[in-house]
Parts: structure tokens; C-alpha cells; sequence
């Protein structure tokens, strides 16, 4: 066993430190990112990737029918009118599918906003790829400016048996105070 | 009196209670003061089930344990002149509870386990509602796949001077809300639920739904209703201070009756989208204003205008002021105050009448009236 | 140190420069105990607004600090400090060791906590008032909703991890070190053991208390988003971290209570420990379980169900171990001769109230009910009958148990057991009921209620002002005892007590076992 010090004491305390500071480490080095991967494999919470699906050819199933639900919600504090285009879609898994969220910042000022997407249920999450999405990026809109925001996606088709339909909820928040500067520039 | 020795009795006898109440397993949406209810829902009568199941098992271990212990106490005592043994192991007991606790323990797992699973199928709802949490009040949107949605707040009903005891409390105390949820009896209900602040929980006991409502992320959970009643709960996620004043109520009616319900809804939210282009007078405006403010104001600033909990109206420097103040501090409330942001609760029609109600009434005479549009305007910036 | 037998210095500085084990823990045990009394006085002013449904007493926001205050200082300031004073008396006196191995680490560790609880109860004063997120302080209202003192409340929060971190690599490196010849670790008395692990656990887990209110700060002052879904982070992860944190710190709060009643069962049965071998065992797999389990505090926030199942399971495992301990108990009584001094009376206490606690432990493991449960009052019974009933009932028992010894006077007897009776009896008048509304409906946390919940809260604040006042009697007793005890100087003050704390002379003068005892 390694010997941090002569004295047994202070080698006992001496190890005894090393393991805290690695426990506060672990909190930050593995717990964190830990969670982030396990969200993003197991759909906790809804979480989904925040990065693009690289779409591999796939072949539609067209026995399936799956309804997807959109909705759309306001955090606190954000005044933007915001709203899917399309309540329900009926897809079939494997298939690319599109439709526009519609945004417009009522405010006089230039506003950013970030959109973070939930899927429910949550066993769903990681057979719903993106492979484009307005919430990938933060989104600049000048004062009294709408958009339509894209979103591409295709249902794995692993989705287990029993789904019928996959709610993905998109909470915008006004992330204009932290925006990164590049988008604030847009 | 016999209230009063009814009331100790019922004190002195809780636990007594609470087993009896189990002997008579109280008939669907009966609420016990001592024990779980079934409620009104098939989950909620199988955890009902489990929650008794694992209670028996741990009364039953309960009664041998504490038996051997008092055994014990009252037979093993050193004023009985006995002198104490001096055995301190014994292999084959110490494995036995060991491992009989394991099989007791696949008991208590089989149920809970075939029981959560049919909590987690939400599959093939009827309807779909977003439940959305508020600091501190709940919105529900009635999700529809073919034309508008519908969706209004539940906020506390209760009056201030109930709370802070001037006047008798009513029976349902901080247990009723100004408009409740409405869904249709035997039907599978979907519950979405998300947050729009901080954490919220959305817990009606008799439908046995008890879920987190957290901004940023969305859950679900259902329940199908076998009877029709009213089924109130609170919010059980503390969010701040008013976490205890967050009511929800559930009227679970006939699928005729939700049918009509909604159809008025519908109807409702249609008349205010025309209303909100039209232009008022002022006799027109005072009416539709007294009704929201005797709805959304008089809690705290009293029935005319006199203040209370909230600052006076009569007479105030706001009320007969700048009315673009005005319409600020209605629209977007006082931060840090119990003034609340009605603007997202209010419809610019009721906005408009409460704000032109509170400028010419209680003896304030400012004579200018307030038009939908100009609430329009004034969120719009 | 040319003269081994000087005694304490005089004055003040004897007490802030000391490094004598009894001295500290002497300071530790006083102050957690006027910790118990600023904690219990927030909790008379909660059931004080809880004796009657509507507003009397406060508004809900100051409601909302007091029950984040009271647990917080129940379980930083009272309940663990408490534990860290009883470790710092005993344990050189347990194992034959004539002080703790880091003596100037010691002080230091006391030293900065009571600083920390001044600051963290003078932000009751600030400006919108002290934290009042609940002492699990979920983000985002702790953090994007919290007031001014949060900042000084996660530096409090950091105060006091380093102070339990250092105080527990003490008891390591004491009891690995500091053993008398033949102290093998098998021997030794099962309160070191408890506390042995204890102290582990606590090396292991304050510093994720320290990450997750490291991550706060930077939420609310460096623009992180570690819990704030804006920036992609998440609040639910604030949960995992905490209470990653919290379970094993339930434990760390009630496994040294089990060291206690596990040395005063055998002494007032006068029959040796049932089992020792697998009450180590059992205290080694609860302490590994509890790191395990975390999630089952949070079933509402809507895991997947594989996860629900897991931490369920995992949960219910802990009650064979805990079982295997309340049967080792029972059988070390079992045809022992029997006496019933205040000491075992409160040990019997915590056998009964502990088991009812634990009881409901099991309840709540199974997640579908938990959904009913969750968050109610039923659940604020539960932990109260394993925190209050468990530790705080337990240490009670040490106090009369061990006092004797300390300063070589006796307790008044019938005045201990009276105060037995009457804390027995008000804890139970105050919590069982709060099992009765939880389960009929009524959540934790709120300043006010719904009428049918009114008779049993005011049983429960009838119930809590008597344990209340109860403590005091208490505290005369303890003062009494001191100042103007019978005096007895018998080194076993307790007929069947055993082990080497009591072959030292009565009191137990300011140095021990300078040279180490024989061990038979």
C-alpha cells in the first residue's frame, strides 16, 4: 500500500483528504456528464440529444402509425408568442418528417431565446432523432419579428410496440442576458 | 358538548380509527380522516390495496416483535431476583431472519411492482390536458387535435378574510378554486404536466395522481375516474410562499356534461376573440368590471375599494393616476408584493372593464374608459 | 510536555486553544445542544402557527424560512454535532488511547461552527430573509428564486462540510491508529464500530453536498446552468446530487444512535451484545446500501420505470440488515435481568419508536404508494420517528448514561425518568397523528390548512410544546448534576456496564490512558 507519510496518523488523514477532494471532483467530473449521457441514452426525463441525428438510410415501416404531439410553452418571464404550426402529425417510423414552430417577439428590443425540448413519455426520447432543430441554436428575433423555426425528425423504428403517440413539449426561455455573443450580434 | 367529547373521542381512539376504517374498506370516493382512501380510480384502490397489504405485514411483524420484547421486559426483570443468561450468538437464528425477511420482502415486491407498471401505461388516452404549474396557481389546457385549445387558470377561491381570520371559514377551506378541471367519468385522461417557474407537484389523492411539474421538462401520468364527484388535492412540491394556497379541484361529470362543458368553453374563448375587437361604453365596461373585481381583486383590496390586504383603491394615486401605470401594475403586477401579473390570467375584455371599474368607482370619478385594444397595445410594448 | 498530569488551563482560553478530547467534546455536546433549542424554538413557532387552521401567528414566507432553519440546524447544528461530541469523549476512552490522533484538528473543527450558525441565523435578519427553500433546497427556487442569502447560505453549507470532513478523518485516523495493544478491530465496543463507519461515509458524502451547493453558486452568480433548463441543465440533477448526499447522511445521523443502544442494552440487561459479529456486518450493509438508494426520494419527478423499479428494490433490502439489528436487541434482553434506569428507558424508546419509523421506512420504499405518500405528512411522521425518536432519543440515553462517569456525580433518577415519560408521550401526541393526515391528504411544508385536518395538527402542537418543554427539565438535570450531584466515584457507575471506559477512576480525570491498558 502506498505510504503517504511516516507518521501513520498523518498518513491515514493524508489518504482520507485525497478521497474527499475526489469525491468533490466526482461530483463535477463523472455525476455531471454521468447524467447527461444516461439522459440521453434512457430518454430521463424526456431529455433529448442536443446535437443533430446523422439520418442512416432506413427503411419506413409503414405498418405503424405513430401520432406526434407538439407543444409549446412560455417559461417565465418570456413574452414571446410561440406555437406550433401543427398540433398532431401521423408518422411512420423511419420516415423524415418536417414542420415549423411559429415564433414572434411582441417586445420593442432584440430578444434571444432558447428552446429545450421534453419528450413524454420518456422512454420515447431516444427513438426521436433530430436531424434539424431550431433548439439546437439559440434564436435572435429583433423587436416586434416573427420566424418560423424548422424542425426535421424522423421516429426510430425501435420504438417500442407499445407507443402509440410521443408528446415533444418545447419550453422557450428568454436567454437574452447570457446569449452567446455571436447570436446576440446576428 | 357533544361535539367537543365527540371530537376527544375521536382524538384518544385515531389509531382504533384507522383499523376500523380498514375493517369497513370504505366504499369508493369516501375520504377517511385516518387513513388512505381508495378514491375513485382502479390504480387507486390497487395501491390502496398494497399501501394495507405492506400494513398488515408490518403490524403482524410488529405484534412478534414487540411481544418477545415486552415478554422481556415483564418476565426477565433483575427485581425478580433472575439471573441472566449468558448466550450472545446463535448461527442458525441469526440466518434464519435473515433470510425469512427475503421472502417476505418478494411478497411486499410482486404487487408494487405489477402495480407501478400499469401506472406507467398512459397509452391510449381520450383526452389529453397540459397541466401547467404557476407560482402560485395552476393553468389547464384542454389539448385538441382539430381547432383552438382550451385552457384557463385555477386560482384559490378562498378569501384573504377567511385566512386571516376575520370571517368564519367555509367548508371547503383553501380547497376550492374559481374554476375547476373538468373531465368526463370513465374515460382515460391524460395529464401532462410541466412547470413554469419552479418545481411544482400536481397531487389529487382520489384519483390517485401525484406528479412533479418541472419547467423545462414535460411528464405524464392518467387517471379514468369510475365516479362522478368533485376530488380536491394541493400542490405537494414546496414552491415559494404560497405553496399551501394552490388548490385543485377535479369535477368529474357525465361525458354529456363535459361534452357541454367544453362546448361552452369553446364558445366562451370564440365570444372574447370578437369582444376584444369591439369598443365599449362605459356603463358596459363598469358591469363587466365589477363582476372580475369582486372575482379577482376584492380578496385584497375589499369589497369598496378600502384595501386590506392589498393597498386601498379608492382614492389611490395608481386608481386615479397615469393610466398607463395603471394598466402596468395590473398587467404586470408589483414585484415583490402580493400584487400578482393578472395579464396572463385576465383577458384584455375583463382587463380593460376591471382597470376602467377601479378608475370610476368607490367615489373615484376619472371618467375615461379603457378599450381591449388598448391592453393589447399596452403588453404589446 | 515535560509534566504529563497538568490539568486544563484556566479561563477562556482553556476552552478556545484546548486540544483535550473531553474539552471538546464537552463544547461539541453544549452546542449542539443550544443548536436542539434555537431548532426546537423554530419548531414551536411552526406547530405554534399549525395549532389552528388560518394565519395567527406568521406570514407564509417567514413559515417557509422557519421549516427550512429547523431542519437544517436540527441536522448541521444539533442531531450530528451531538454525535461528533459523544465520538470525541468515548472513543480514546474505548479503545485505550489517551486523545484523538489529530488533537489541533479537532479544535479547529469545532471552532468554526459556531460562527457558521451565527451567520447562517442572522440571515433571518437580511433582507428578504433567510433561505426558505426547504433544507433539501431544490433549485431552481433555491437558486433563480432564492433571495440574497443564499449566497451566505452555501457558504455555511461549505463551512460546515469541511468541519464534519475533518472531525470524521479524526475518528478514522484515531481508531486505525490510536488502538491499544489487543484492541483488534473485532473487539472493539460497537459504538466505535458505527461511528467508524460513519466516518466514512461522511468523507465520502460531504463533499457532494460541497459540489452541489458548488454548482448553486455558480448558477446564481457565474452563469452556469448546471440546474436551470435554460442553458440545458437540469433540475432534477440537483435532486440526484442532494440526495446522493442525503440518504447516506441519514444514516450517518442514525447509525452512531445504533452504537449507543447497542452499549446500553447489554449494560442494563447485564448479558453481553447478541451478535456482534453481524451488527458489524449489518452497520457495514446499510452504510454500503444507503449509497444506492438515493432516487427513492424522488419517484414523483418521473424516472423511467427501470429506474423506479431499481432504487424500490435496492430499498427494501435495507430492511433485512436494519431488521437483523432490532433482533440482535431483543435477543440480548431476552433472559438478561432487567432494570429500567432512565438510560434504558430511552434506549427502549428508540427500540419501539425506531421500529414504527422504520416500519413506515418500508411503507414509503414502495414506490407505487409512494406516489400517494410522497410529500404528505405521513411522510414528515416517518423521519421524524427515526430522527427524533432514533437519534435525538439515543443520545439522550448517552447523556444520563455516560454523565456519570464524566463528572463523577449522579443524575436525579426519578427526575430522568419523569422526563422520559413526559418526552415519550408528547413525541408520540405530536407525530403519530401527523401519520393520520398525511395519509388523509395533507402536504408537507404549508403554513395553513383545510379544515378537516384541524383536530389532529392541534393534538400534534399539543403534543410538540410538551417534548418541547420537556427538554428543559432536561437541561436542569444535566446542570443540576453537574453543580451539585450525588457524588460517587465507583468506576463502574453502571452494574453491568462493560468495557474500558469504565475502569478509569470516577470522574474520568482530564488524561487517560497515557499508557495503554492490558486487553484481556
Amino acid at each position: 500500500m502506498i505510504r503517504l507519510s511516516n507518521n501513520p496518523v498523518i498518513d491515514t488523514a493524508s489518504k482520507l483528504l485525497v478521497v474527499a477532494v475526489l469525491m468533490f471532483a466526482f461530483v463535477f467530473v463523472v455525476m455531471v456528464p454521468l447524467y447527461n449521457v444516461l439522459c440521453d441514452v434512457l430518454g430521463i426525463n424526456g431529455k433529448t440529444s442536443g446535437e443533430a441525428y446523422t439520418s442512416v438510410p432506413a427503411v419506413v415501416d409503414e405498418s405503424r402509425m405513430i401520432s406526434v404531439q407538439f407543444l409549446a410553452a412560455n417559461n417565465a418571464g418570456m413574452p414571446w408568442e410561440f406555437a406550433p404550426t401543427v398540433t398532431v402529425m401521423k408518422v411512420h417510423p423511419g420516415a423524415v418528417n418536417d414542420t415549423v414552430f411559429h415564433a414572434r417577439n411582441p417586445m420593442p428590443a432584440a430578444m434571444v431565446a432558447q428552446a429545450i425540448p421534453s419528450i413524454s413519455p420518456a422512454r420515447a426520447a431516444p427513438y426521436f432523432h433530430k436531424t434539424e432543430c431550431f433548439c439546437f441554436n439559440q434564436q435572435p428575433l429583433d423587436g416586434g419579428a416573427e420566424a418560423e423555426l424548422p424542425l426535421q425528425y424522423i421516429v426510430d423504428q425501435g420504438l417500442p410496440k407499445d407507443i402509440h403517440t410521443i408528446t415533444l413539449s418545447y419550453t422557450i426561455f428568454d436567454v437574452t442576458d447570457m446569449a452567446d455573443g455571436a447570436v446576440a450580434a446576428r | 358538548m357533544c361535539v367537543e367529547a365527540k371530537r376527544l373521542l375521536k382524538l384518544a381512539l385515531g389509531p382504533v380509527l384507522m383499523l376500523m376504517s380498514v375493517a369497513a374498506t370504505a366504499a369508493g370516493g369516501e375520504v377517511s380522516s385516518v387513513n388512505m382512501s381508495p378514491g375513485v380510480t382502479e390504480v387507486g384502490e390497487r395501491i390502496y390495496d398494497l399501501h394495507m397489504w405492506i400494513f398488515w405485514i408490518c403490524t403482524i411483524i410488529g405484534v412478534g416483535v414487540f411481544g418477545v420484547m415486552f415478554y422481556s421486559i415483564i418476565y426477565h426483570r433483575k427485581s425478580k431476583g433472575v439471573t441472566p443468561a449468558n448466550f450472545h450468538e446463535s448461527t442458525k437464528v441469526e440466518i434464519l431472519w435473515t433470510v425469512v425477511p427475503f421472502f417476505i420482502l418478494i411478497g411486499m415486491a410482486v404487487p408494487s411492482t405489477t402495480t407501478l407498471l400499469d401506472i406507467y401505461d398512459t397509452d391510449d388516452a381520450e383526452i389529453d390536458i397540459l397541466v401547467t404549474g404557476y407560482q402560485w396557481k395552476w393553468k389547464y389546457e384542454y389539448l385538441n387535435e382539430s381547432g383552438e385549445n382550451v385552457n384557463f387558470f385555477s386560482n384559490l377561491r378562498t378569501p384573504q378574510s377567511e385566512i386571516h381570520n376575520s370571517e368564519p371559514k367555509g367548508e371547503y377551506y383553501l380547497l376550492e378554486v374559481d374554476e375547476p378541471m373538468v373531465i368526463p367519468v370513465d374515460t382515460k385522461v391524460r395529464f401532462l404536466i410541466t412547470g413554469n417557474d419552479v418545481i411544482h407537484s400536481w397531487w389529487v389523492p382520489q384519483l390517485a395522481v401525484k406528479r412533479d411539474a418541472i419547467p423545462g421538462f414535460i411528464n405524464e401520468t392518467w387517471t379514468k375516474a369510475t365516479k362522478e364527484g368533485v376530488y380536491r388535492g394541493q400542490c405537494a412540491e414546496l414552491c415559494g410562499k404560497d405553496h399551501g394556497f394552490m388548490p385543485i379541484v377535479v369535477n368529474v361529470v357525465s361525458r354529456q356534461e363535459y361534452d357541454e362543458w367544453l362546448a361552452a368553453k369553446q364558445i366562451e374563448a370564440a365570444e372574447i376573440k370578437e369582444l376584444m375587437a369591439q369598443t365599449f361604453a362605459l356603463d358596459e365596461l363598469m358591469e363587466r368590471g365589477e363582476a372580475v373585481y369582486a372575482r379577482s381583486c376584492l380578496a385584497c383590496h375589499g369589497a369598496n375599494g378600502e384595501g386590506g390586504v392589498g393597498n386601498a383603491i379608492k382614492g389611490s394615486a395608481i386608481a386615479t393616476g397615469d393610466l398607463a401605470t395603471h394598466l402596468d401594475v395590473g398587467i404586470n403586477g408589483v414585484p415583490g408584493t402580493a400584487m400578482q401579473a393578472f395579464g396572463g390570467q385576465l383577458n384584455d375584455v375583463d382587463m380593460a372593464a376591471v382597470i376602467t371599474y377601479q378608475r370610476n368607482a368607490f367615489g373615484n370619478n376619472m371618467g375615461d374608459l379603457v378599450q381591449p385594444i388598448d391592453v393589447y397595445n399596452h403588453k404589446k410594448g | 510536555m515535560g509534566d504529563h498530569h497538568h490539568g486544563p488551563a484556566k479561563g477562556l482560553s482553556r476552552w478556545l486553544f484546548t486540544t483535550n478530547h473531553k474539552d471538546i467534546g464537552t463544547m461539541y455536546l453544549w452546542f449542539s445542544f443550544s443548536m436542539f433549542i434555537l431548532g426546537g424554538a423554530f419548531a414551536m413557532i411552526i406547530r405554534a402557527e399549525l395549532f389552528q387552521p388560518g394565519l395567527q401567528l406568521v406570514e407564509p414566507a417567514f413559515f417557509n424560512q422557519m421549516t427550512t432553519l429547523h431542519g437544517l440546524v436540527m441536522v448541521f447544528g444539533a442531531i450530528m454535532p451531538s454525535f461528533v461530541g459523544l465520538a470525541n469523549w468515548l472513543i480514546p476512552m474505548m479503545i485505550g488511547a489517551p486523545d484523538m490522533a489529530l488533537p489541533r484538528m479537532n479544535n479547529w473543527s469545532f471552532w468554526i461552527l459556531p460562527p457558521t450558525f451565527l451567520l447562517l441565523a442572522s440571515t433571518l435578519f437580511m433582507e428578504g430573509g433567510a433561505p426558505a427553500a426547504g433544507w433539501t433546497f431544490y433549485a431552481p427556487l433555491s437558486t433563480t428564486y432564492a433571495g440574497p442569502s443564499v449566497t451566505y447560505f452555501i457558504f455555511c453549507i461549505h463551512v460546515l462540510g469541511l468541519s464534519s470532513i475533518m472531525g470524521s478523518i479524526n475518528i478514522i485516523a484515531t481508531v486505525m491508529n490510536m488502538r491499544a495493544p489487543g484492541m483488534t478491530y473485532m473487539k472493539m465496543p460497537l459504538f466505535v464500530w458505527t461511528w467508524l463507519i460513519t466516518a466514512f461515509l461522511l468523507v465520502a458524502v460531504m463533499p457532494v453536498l460541497a459540489g452541489a451547493v458548488t454548482m448553486m453558486l455558480m448558477d446564481v452568480h457565474f452563469g452556469t446552468s448546471f440546474f436551470s433548463a435554460a442553458g440545458g441543465g437540469d433540475p432534477v440533477l440537483f435532486q440526484h446530487v442532494f440526495w446522493f448526499f442525503g440518504h447516506p447522511e441519514v444514516y450517518i445521523i442514525i447509525l452512531p444512535a445504533f452504537g449507543v443502544v447497542s452499549q446500553i442494552i447489554p449494560a442494563f440487561s447485564r448479558k453481553p451484545l447478541f451478535g456482534y459479529d453481524s451488527m458489524v456486518y449489518a452497520t457495514a450493509s446499510i452504510a454500503f446500501l444507503s449509497f444506492i438508494v438515493w432516487a427513492h426520494h424522488m419517484y414523483t419527478v418521473g424516472m423511467p420505470v427501470a429506474g423506479e423499479l431499481f432504487f424500490m428494490y435496492a430499498t427494501m433490502l435495507i430492511a433485512v440488515p436494519t431488521g437483523v439489528k432490532v433482533f440482535n436487541w431483543i435477543s440480548t434482553m431476552w433472559r438478561g435481568a432487567l432494570s429500567f434506569e432512565t438510560p434504558m428507558l430511552f434506549s427502549l424508546g428508540f427500540l419501539v419508536l425506531f421500529t414504527i419509523g422504520g416500519f413506515t421506512g418500508l411503507m414509503l420504499s414502495i414506490a407505487p404508494s409512494d406516489f400517494q405518500y410522497h410529500d404528505s405528512y405521513f411522510v414528515v411522521a416517518h423521519f421524524h420517528y427515526v430522527m427524533v425518536a432514533g437519534a435525538v432519543f439515543s443520545m439522550t440515553a448517552a447523556i444520563y448514561f455516560w454523565l456519570p462517569k464524566w463528572c463523577g456525580r449522579m443524575y436525579n433518577e426519578t427526575m430522568g425518568k419523569t422526563h422520559f415519560w413526559i418526552s415519550f408521550i408528547g413525541f408520540n401526541l405530536a407525530f403519530f397523528p401527523q401519520h393520520f393526515v398525511g395519509l388523509a391528504g395533507m402536504p408537507r411544508r404549508i403554513p395553513d390548512y383545510a379544515l378537516q385536518f384541524a383536530d389532529f395538527n392541534m393534538m400534534s402542537s399539543i403534543g410538540a410544546f410538551i417534548y418541547g418543554l420537556s427538554q428543559i427539565m432536561f437541561l436542569y438535570n444535566v446542570i443540576a448534576t453537574i453543580v451539585a450531584g450525588k457524588p460517587t466515584s465507583e468506576e463502574k457507575v453502571w452494574e453491568g456496564a462493560e468495557g474500558l471506559e469504565w475502569t478509569i477512576p470516577t470522574p474520568a480525570p482530564y488524561h487517560t490512558f497515557e499508557t495503554p491498558p492490558a486487553i484481556k
